[in-house]
């Protein structure tokens, strides 16, 4: 597939944000995956989630590794630097680049293959590090550019298209991220945007590492009966634990509070208000009665339980509001080290004449 | 002769007609314990003699080991400045039971033994064409002292304290040495004093006149400096302007990253307490080089240290990285291969690894720096290439020249040097023209222009891939698009020759048609090589490659001679196949000279080599007599 144009032309009437920006502002090449397939659903969300918060496209970084999943960078946020890298390995990639300019918000979409089968290593690391990030896993449980082998995300049992049945254990992305420290970490499913778009914009705006994982059936590959990451799988087996707003009030770069997505009355039933990394505040109103989302250990239990029932449970899973990232544990410059120069970083020749000195 | 000498109380002084003699030209080899605390005893003694004015290159030879195996450290010591392995020992301290036997016979004829006769040696595990100079070191320091860590360490201190005695090392530059190891902690200082005072007058009083190699104080030593590679190629970095590095632990480069650490610390902390830098220990070396290349595209320079098998797990990323375009300095302290191969040992073996990194068509600009000053000098240069052709450079060290502590010259900047950032477009650079494409080659140089992230709300953005894309960086399958992306590669690694460092010439008093090519820690070895063949009257000139792609000097410099000897040190001769494969010469007039055991190349094995070859053309074949 070689490159395809947009139309340019926009419909005068689209609603503009903050920055005067429409959602067309957001979008990017057209996708070249499957009609029907949860990642554009997934793509669409990032989109609607970025408009919403008013971030400066070009002020977001992308990046991927390989796959179907890893192809969707290049369809949405157009004006953004986007980096399409090896197979398994976004996240060193983008540990580097946030290392570099720490400025800049960081996007990670990766796919179940991606990250939990070839990069499980790197994703973990990742996880522990606490690179201020979100990270996308688009989970189909199968390699679609392959034409549907199972990934290491599959569940035990499930059936692939041509019948063949996986024996091996599913990893849940979520247990681990939960285990090796991520600081903020949901599921969702593609076909959910109303769940699916707040809890990327609560990723976005958090201040350490957000995983998402994001159930997106493959329509071409596992879409069948007998698969676990089915259309209907997925809508008969999902709990939603809460449901999360993002209210634009007390930033600290004042915006005015973004309704669009709210249903009418939702305020009310808010339980619990978390504030995030940049002052916005994370509404959760519950749905399961006892769920704690501020309790590591709860979490994982309660993801373990429900998964033996044979539920899928989606929602904001677990959150610290007062999460510190990679920069702040290396005890960085404020400044990106990508802006400094010669002056700051050269400590010039009477310095090494001391040194060479001190080596005689 | 009487070959044991002081292996009883009371030894006798003895003088022996054909013990070796020498001032200031001459190797002592101390056989060790790994874990016994006997490197910084060692240290202090080459030190002692390079205070003195005299030159000296001491080497490590350690296992892969914590505690227990043997160890070695070699210290040449030669006035005229010879930094490279000679072969062969004139003195021994051998203080290792497990290697006797080996450590005995590398002794040359007439040469000395040192060793602990606290235990009595049966003559039968002696030579007689040495001399045996026995101490009882063990039974000097229980006598001594209490601690059995004591007992231990400055057993070594006290056979230092012997040396100076039978070597003519000043008690007083000792002295002030131990002084500034132990600055600040001023109860160290005493202790080691005292042992080596015990061994001194031991030594003096027991063993007076025995040995008949000398130290003499000279001024031969001048302005250089005494520093390993590794510590030199971290400062490298520290001016290059590194800010970010990521590295895994792989001897022999782990000191190259924890040297950037120390660095940092002291140069690049602000005011306020914080880092102008990050460096991560990553999860191995897939990660590292992800970092690098990661922090590359983001616009900071950012480098990692490995050895081989680092490079070997780095190879998809490092295709990556010359497809998509992006500077990474890699620094390849290089040991033996292959697999886990010589963890400990030298060698120059992963030239192909490195020139041709990855799957498909790849090159990749590579530098060879001789000692220290060149891995500061190319490590801060890897930068500056590295952005300009936004392509991976490697600086090819190795263990020899990495954790060897090296005299070299002084490490050197100018103030006025200014960062070479290549190609990048500003936001008022992107506002100026009318057409950006990030692999549009505009100069007709193969070096195309990138923007940084986040430059421009709506101009510059672009999709880096390793897959093909055409010149606006869309991507494309298209046969030719993928044709015009690689001959435009081509074009850049040509641009690349231009850059390199200039290969060195040292031309012989006269006219030659042999000629030797040698690269990187080789380099001491050959100049002494060079100086022993013109000295048997054979002269050759010699051209110290530094860096890939190869520059024109390389290709005449070929071509102006019959027979060009390649020195290396590897089994297959990988220099030698990357001239051939690069330059069309004929493979004939390429002779290898190849030295991979493992332990530093000499200047005996080199000139050995080359002149029994230009010998035997010498030689009229003589017909068989049936």
């Amino acid at each position: 597939m070689t490159y395809l144009a947009k139309p340019g032309l926009h419909h005068p009437d689209l609603l503009r944000n903050q920055l005067g920006l429409t959602r067309r502002d957001y979008e990017g090449k057209v996708s070249t995956l499957c009609a029907g397939c949860g990642h554009d659903s997934i793509s669409g969300a990032i989109i609607q989630a970025c408009w919403e918060l008013a971030l400066a496209p070009h002020k977001i970084a992308k990046l991927s590794g390989i796959g179907c999943s890893s192809k969707t960078p290049d369809y949405f946020l157009g004006q953004a630097h986007g980096f399409n890298s090896v197979h398994g390995r976004m996240p060193s990639v983008l540990t580097g680049a946030s290392l570099a300019n720490r400025d800049l918000i960081y996007l990670g979409v990766s796919g179940d293959g991606d990250s939990a089968s070839i990069g499980l290593g790197q994703f973990a690391h990742l996880m522990r590090r606490g690179v201020r990030m979100t990270y996308i896993v688009e989970n189909n449980g199968v390699y679609g550019l392959t034409k549907g082998q199972f990934s290491a995300t599959a569940d035990a049992g499930s059936k692939s298209k041509r019948g063949a049945v996986n024996h091996d254990n599913g990893i849940d992305l979520v247990l681990l991220a939960l285990q090796l420290g991520a600081s903020y970490v949901g599921r969702s499913f593609s076909g959910d945007k109303k769940q699916l778009v707040p809890l990327i914009k609560g990723a976005l705006t958090h201040g350490g590492t957000a995983l998402l994982d994001v159930i997106s059936p493959c329509v071409a590959f596992n879409n069948h009966d007998g698969s676990t990451k089915s259309y209907d799988y997925v809508r008969e087996h999902n709990e939603a634990v809460n449901e999360i707003s993002l209210r634009g009030l007390d930033v600290i770069e004042p915006r005015a509070p973004i309704t669009a997505d709210l249903e009418p009355g939702a305020d009310e039933d808010v339980i619990e208000e978390i504030r995030s990394h940049d002052g916005s505040l994370l509404r959760l109103r519950k749905l399961a009665e006892s769920y704690r989302p501020d309790d590591r250990a709860y979490a994982m239990q309660f993801v373990q339980e429900r998964s033996a029932a044979g539920e899928i449970v989606t929602g904001l899973l677990y959150v610290d509001a007062d999460a510190d990232d990679l920069h702040a544990r290396l005890n960085t410059v404020v400044v990106p080290l990508n802006d400094l120069g010669e002056r700051e970083l050269c400590p010039g020749r009477s310095a090494l004449t001391k040194f060479n000195a001190a080596h005689r | 002769m009487s070959s044991q000498i002081g292996a009883q109380k009371g030894a006798q002084k003895g003088t022996q007609k054909d013990a070796l003699a020498a001032c200031n030209d001459f190797v002592v080899k101390f056989a060790n314990i790994n874990g016994s605390g006997s490197a910084s005893a060692n240290e202090l003694f080459a030190r002692a003699i390079l205070r003195m004015g005299v030159p000296v290159s001491p080497r490590n030879i350690f296992p892969s080991n914590i505690q227990g195996l043997p160890t070695w450290y070699e210290v040449r010591v030669s006035e005229l400045g010879w930094l490279g392995r000679r072969g062969g020992v004139d003195l021994m301290v051998a203080m290792n039971p497990q290697t006797w036997d080996k450590d005995l016979a590398e002794i040359e004829p007439g040469g000395y033994l040192l060793y602990d006769s606290s235990k009595n040696v049966p003559a039968a595990r002696l030579r007689s064409d040495i001399n045996a100079i026995g101490v009882p070191l063990t039974e000097m320091c229980n006598a001594r002292y209490r601690d059995a860590r004591e007992r231990q360490l400055l057993k070594n201190i006290i056979y230092v304290g012997v040396l100076a005695a039978l070597l003519g090392i000043e008690p007083d530059v000792v002295a002030q040495l131990l002084g500034e190891q132990y600055k600040g902690k001023d109860k160290l200082v005493k202790p080691n004093l005292d042992a080596f005072m015990m061994g001194l007058h031991h030594g003096r009083e027991q063993l007076n006149d025995i040995v008949r190699l000398r130290v003499e104080r000279r001024d031969a030593v001048g302005e250089r400096i005494f520093i390993d590679g590794n510590t030199a190629a971290a400062m490298g970095a520290v001016y290059g302007g590194a800010t970010v590095c990521a590295w895994y632990p792989i001897t022999p480069s782990s000191s190259l990253a924890e040297a950037f650490a120390r660095l940092c610390a002291k140069y690049r902390v602000d005011a306020a307490g914080h880092s102008r830098f990050a460096i991560l220990q990553a999860e191995d070396e897939l990660a590292s080089i992800g970092i690098v290349i990661g922090a590359a595209w983001n616009g900071a320079r950012a480098f990692t240290a490995t050895s081989g098998p680092g490079v070997s797990l780095m190879q998809e990323f490092l295709g990556l990285a010359y497809f998509a375009e992006l500077p990474a300095v890699v620094i390849d302290v290089q040991r033996g291969g292959p697999s886990t191969g010589m963890p400990t040992r030298t060698q120059q073996s992963d030239l192909l690894l490195a020139a041709y990194a990855s799957h498909g068509d790849t090159k990749h600009v590579l530098l060879f720096p001789e000692d220290p000053a060149e891995c500061f000098e190319m490590t801060a240069l890897a930068f500056d290439l590295a952005d300009r052709l936004q392509t991976p450079v490697f600086v090819m060290s190795d263990l020899d020249i990495g954790m060897n502590t090296r005299l070299t010259a002084p490490l050197a900047w100018d103030d006025e040097r200014r960062y070479d950032r290549g190609k990048v477009m500003t936001a008022e650079m992107l506002d100026a023209v009318r057409d950006f494409g990030r692999y549009l080659d505009v100069d007709g140089d193969g070096i195309v222009y990138r923007t940084r992230p986040g430059t421009h709300p709506s101009k510059g953005a672009f999709f880096t891939r390793g897959t093909t894309r055409d010149r606006y960086a869309r991507y494309s399958e298209e046969g030719p698009v993928y044709v015009d992306n690689m001959e435009r590669l081509l074009r850049k690694f040509d641009t690349a020759a231009t850059l390199m460092p200039a290969p060195q010439m040292q031309k012989a008093k006269r006219a030659t048609r042999h000629g030797a090519l040698f690269f990187g820690s080789t380099s001491p070895a050959m100049s002494e090589a060079l100086a022993l063949l013109q000295a048997q009257g054979v002269p050759v000139d010699a051209l110290r490659v530094r860096a890939f792609p190869f520059t024109t000097a390389v290709s005449d410099f070929i071509a102006s001679h019959d027979k060009v000897f390649v020195i290396e040190q590897n089994r297959d001769g990988q220099l030698r196949c990357l001239l051939l494969n690069e330059l069309d010469v004929d493979a004939a007039r390429l002779i290898p000279v190849l030295h991979y055991d493992g332990t530093p190349i000499t200047a005996r094995f080199i000139a050995q080599a080359i002149g029994s070859h230009i010998g035997s053309e010498k030689v009229m074949p003589l017909k068989r007599a049936s």
